[in-house]
């Protein structure tokens, strides 16, 4: 049996905040904007969430539905571009919330929006490691973001927040990574100098030299080793800054909207940065039957994508997915806020001393 | 709250660690050094125990002025919790309004930020709860 994904939770807060009413403060017509880029809606985290509630709360939800002993998992990596410290892990409280501490290593990773997907492959590596002196059985790869686009700007209308955790092991795996590659370059589509609040990025430069080359590239390497082609995946997934990017780069691929629609999330709750491929991966996990196969790939910003060939072994069969909300059930019933609260919650609003 | 003291208090606040009597199988949350029925036979056999966070609520208030560090909260909601494994608690509930709570409704724990110390501290975590 090859490694794999063992578990998976996934957490999206509750809020919502529509682009028609992002629009009408800053006088533009939002309904058009979330038609271009389709996004119907996007999540907003509480006062009292941020990436290292979401982080445990999806950790939490992966460990309900694998059963297992959480002092089992051997290393947590929790990738983010909105780590609640700039110097205190966020891996660390992850590690104490969901009792997986203390005999584990534990690091943040930051990749723009691929950091989770880093943080995957680092599991693999610890956990296929053939060195009896790393004995690691289960690593924990975390993707997790409450990302700002600063007020007015266009990243306003899609930069969201949510998380996923995957449970990376050897045994019991109910979606076996047969392949995962990598392409990377310097490319500067998108940054957050340090100190700086908000994200720039380089606006029409962000799509084909940033983008669509890294996840063609890196799906095109991908298909080449494993001798596939798109005909051959049962689902394929995309990093989704938008919900319009991972439908042109599936059908500039060869990928049909059938292959695309259940990882397909964006349009309902935004682009959840770090969390973007990994929540469309959970929910292609939450409808996917024995032998289906999946080709999944992170884009981050900077520029790199993670690309990863799986497929869905017997485990799937018997796997207890509804002892955690499925992704469905979180993007549908959100509350939806005017832009008073959504700047009250992103505790924008200064009060009296501040 | 200083960090030292919070961080004496990490496993109570992050997993409802709370204990149970080796006796009497009462639980407890916080945890109590003695069994308040088993008294001095309870001494040495109070085991951990990690409650799981479920109950249904006893009581709510609905908070307008908030101390310093909640005022950006107002109004936020405070409830009395019978755990579903025994013993009550005093806790948040989020992501509702005061108009969809009700004694009796379901409740399950939640990991959120409790409060930071300043903008330039620690935070703190630890749980609070939602409706089911």
């Amino acid at each position: 049996m090859r490694s794999g994904i063992v578990s998976y939770g996934a957490y999206v807060p509750k809020y919502r905040i529509l682009p028609k009413e992002i629009g009408r403060v800053w006088g533009q017509d939002g309904e058009a904007m979330g038609k271009a880029l389709n996004i119907s809606a996007k999540s907003v985290p509480g006062l009292d969430e941020d990436t290292a509630t979401i982080s445990v709360m999806a950790a939490r939800r992966a460990l309900a539905r694998s059963g297992m002993d959480p002092s089992l998992i051997g290393a947590i990596y929790v990738g983010s571009e909105s780590h609640p410290y700039a110097v205190k892990p966020t891996a660390t409280i992850v590690s104490e919330a969901i009792r997986a501490a203390p005999y584990l290593t534990a690091s943040d990773l930051e990749f723009a929006c691929k950091a989770g997907t880093a943080g995957m492959q680092a599991c693999l590596g610890l956990i296929n490691s053939p060195d009896e002196n790393i004995p690691i059985q289960y690593a924990l790869a975390i993707g997790a973001d409450t990302s700002q686009g600063a007020p007015g700007n266009a990243l306003e209308y899609s930069a969201s927040a949510g998380g996923v955790a995957f449970i990376i092991g050897r045994e019991k795996v109910i979606a076996s990574i047969d392949l995962t590659m990598s392409y990377t370059t310097d490319t500067p589509d998108f940054w957050r100098r340090e100190g700086m609040k908000y994200p720039s990025h380089a606006e029409r430069f962000t799509g084909k030299p940033a983008y669509f080359k890294h996840i063609q590239n890196c799906a095109g390497m991908i298909m080449k080793r494993m001798g596939t082609e798109p005909k051959d995946y049962d689902h394929a997934v995309f990093h989704q800054p938008n919900g319009k990017f991972p439908i042109v780069v599936a059908k500039k691929l060869g990928f049909t909207d059938e292959q695309i629609k259940d990882g397909l999330i964006c349009p309902y709750i935004g682009n959840t940065y770090s969390g973007s491929m990994m929540i469309g991966l959970a929910a292609i996990l939450d409808v996917a039957s024995p032998g289906d196969r999946v080709l999944a790939v992170s884009y981050g910003s900077g520029a790199g994508s993670d690309g990863f060939d799986i497929t869905i072994t017997d485990e799937m069969k018997t796997f207890p997915k509804d002892k955690a909300p499925l992704v469905n059930e979180m993007i549908s019933g959100g509350k939806v806020i005017d832009y008073a609260i959504y700047m009250k919650l992103r505790e924008k609003i200064k009060l009296e001393g501040e | 709250m200083s960090g030292a003291r919070y961080w004496r208090h990490q496993d109570q606040r992050y997993n409802m660690a709370g204990n149970e009597c080796g006796v009497c199988g009462s639980r407890f949350f916080p945890g109590k050094t003695m069994c308040p029925n088993c008294h001095r036979r309870s001494v040495g056999k109070m085991k951990k125990f990690y409650f799981n966070g479920n109950g249904k609520i006893i009581t709510y208030t609905i908070i307008h002025e908030g101390s310093l560090q909640y005022r950006n909260q107002v109004p936020y909601l405070l409830a009395i919790i019978e755990l579903e494994e025994g013993d009550k608690v005093l806790g948040q509930i989020v992501d509702c309004e005061a108009s969809d709570l009700a004694m009796g409704k379901k409740v399950e724990m939640v990991f959120r930020k409790l409060g930071e110390q300043g903008k330039s501290g620690t935070i703190q975590y630890g749980y609070k709860f939602i409706l089911k």
